[in-house]
């Protein structure tokens, strides 16, 4: 197995965990979590793919994920202010509860 | 290898621990966890972005927003009615990205060991290359952040 593969399958492991915990959680916070927990597993492909691909000295990838920290650190800031909204006007963060929309 | 073991360990931790202080601190596991990974990978910078960004901010973020939001009344059904078709269409994603990563070229490329990128690089290629994205993100980042706070804050001025 090669450098490349192994941290291509780290990644596809992050992403999973993340996508089952986002999937399979109530708790609004823990959605978050997982949802960063994927924007760091696709961070990781960049990385290895900029490590180990043709030409490094172009640095691209590094470039995608210094850009996407920034907008996954907004995403969050947003995120957790919605929340806090949201516990205020419901006093729960448990997502099956928050069915006001519901038709 | 032990640090990837650690990385997951991190991640499944932080998704299954019913505890949300201890799942923030698995997340913070996790992502130094990453931090390591990038450093392997000689991406120093963005080793120590990630330590600066996710383990410093982003995990005290969530902390207080956890405090912030304490459910008073215990909730009984931590994992949702649907779980099952979540763990199923994970474990699916997982198999599929895990095949095709095995059947790609990448697994059979050859690995050449390439320098790793300096500090000047870096600021160069921000600088010069990629300055106009460089002043998006810093726009963005302030336009969210005041959008954060107000709608944090909306609340309280309609209450008081």
């Amino acid at each position: 197995m090669t450098p490349l593969t192994s941290c291509l399958l780290l990644s596809a492991a992050l992403f999973a965990i993340g996508l089952a915990g986002a999937l399979m959680r109530r708790n609004a916070i823990l959605v978050l979590i997982g949802i960063e927990l994927m924007l760091n597993a696709a961070n990781l492909n960049f990385i290895a793919f900029w490590r180990y691909g043709p030409n490094p000295e172009a640095l691209t990838g590094m470039m995608f994920v210094i850009f996407s920290i920034g907008v996954a650190a907004a995403e969050a800031a947003v995120g957790l202010a919605l929340i806090i909204s949201l516990y205020r006007h419901t006093k729960t963060t448990n997502l099956d509860e928050v069915d006001s929309m519901r038709g | 290898m032990i640090v990837a073991i650690l990385t997951v360990a991190g991640a499944v931790a932080a998704m299954s621990l019913r505890n949300l202080v201890h799942s923030v601190l698995a997340l913070t596991l996790a992502f130094a966890g990453l931090a390591a990974v990038y450093l392997q990978l000689g991406a120093q910078f963005i080793g120590f972005a990630q330590v600066l960004v996710y383990v410093g901010a982003v995990a005290i973020l969530i902390v207080f927003a956890i405090l912030l939001t304490r459910d008073t009344s215990a909730t009984i059904t931590v994992i949702s009615g649907s779980w099952i078709s979540g763990g199923i269409v994970a474990l699916a994603i997982f198999g599929i990205l895990a095949w095709t990563v095995d059947h790609s070229a990448a697994s059979q490329g050859s690995t050449s060991l390439h320098p790793a990128a300096s500090m000047q690089q870096i600021g160069n290629a921000l600088m010069l290359q990629f300055a106009l994205p460089l002043e998006i993100i810093g726009v963005l980042l302030t336009v969210a952040l005041i959008g954060a706070v107000t709608l944090a804050m909306q609340e309280n001025k309609e209450t008081k």
